[in-house]
């Protein structure tokens, strides 16, 4: 898809298919205002598309977001997307990219390091954050998908998401 | 979501004093409330517009009593004449 080199990521002991999604609380933060949810909260509404991505502004985070807008997959489940990005960067990407999905804030980290999936950022001194990883969880937060980067930059695997949401959700 | 879901939501701005005192408020009479931040930007709150009618924070929905009121003032004197000692409930 890019023609540059790309970095290979250590191996990681991630969450992976037949787990239980670890759980979590976070300011969840939709186009109007932020409250804190936990990850159960929406599960316990049907099946939660998990989507761990790059810090708000960069490159990736825009083709992610992009990308699973346009396959509408909001109407099949609940995306919600987690990044170290503060709910007030939360709030631009959503109102720049007219985004229909709500997205958790966590500037420590904590969250993918609970999923196995965090990475430091080489030349930004003091920042970790996710590598890209896509979790479909479904009511019980039994991990039903994982696909975790090991490559970066990398990006979803979208028509294999898209399958397994389908597949989910009939 | 659960069903113990607090009654009241208050929206609020990180850092407003006037917000800050409707959260003492709120702790002092030993309020359980949902916070839902918004923007520093006026014209961006429409969320607190729709249910409170006007912008400015801090504002409060109260489902227990369907009342939605703003401005700090107004809020503290409803809280504590509503759930405060002699209050009515």
């Amino acid at each position: 898809m890019f023609d540059f080199d790309v970095v290979d990521l250590p191996e990681t002991d991630h969450v992976t298919e037949g787990e239980t999604a670890p759980d979590f609380t976070r300011p969840l933060v939709n186009g109007e205002f932020w409250e804190d949810a936990s990850l159960s909260e929406l599960t316990d509404e049907g099946p939660v598309c998990l989507v761990f991505y790059s810090m708000d502004g960069s490159f990736p985070a825009t083709y992610i977001w992009n990308e699973l807008q346009d396959r509408n997959l909001g109407d099949l489940l609940t995306v919600v997307g987690v990044s170290i990005s503060t709910p007030y960067a939360h709030e631009r990407l959503i109102e720049r990219r007219d985004m229909d999905f709500d997205l958790f804030a966590d500037p420590a980290n904590d969250v993918a390091r609970d999923y196995g999936v965090e990475t430091d950022l080489d030349g930004m001194a003091g920042i970790e954050e996710p590598r890209p990883a896509t979790f479909l969880l479904d009511e019980d937060r039994t991990v039903r998908y994982a696909w975790v980067a090991e490559e970066w930059p990398d990006f979803p695997p979208y028509d294999d998401v898209e399958d397994e949401i389908r597949t989910l959700v009939d | 979501m659960s069903n113990s879901e607090p009654h009241i939501t208050l929206y609020r701005l990180q850092a407003c004093p006037y917000c800050e005192r409707v959260v003492r408020t709120l702790n002092d009479l030993g309020l359980d409330y949902t916070s839902r931040f918004v923007e520093p930007m006026h014209s961006e709150r429409n969320v607190v517009k729709r249910v409170a009618g006007s912008r400015p924070v801090p504002a409060i929905v109260d489902e227990q009593t369907g009342v939605t009121m703003s401005e700090s003032a107004n809020v503290v004197e409803y809280l504590e004449s509503t759930y405060g000692d002699g209050g009515a409930r």
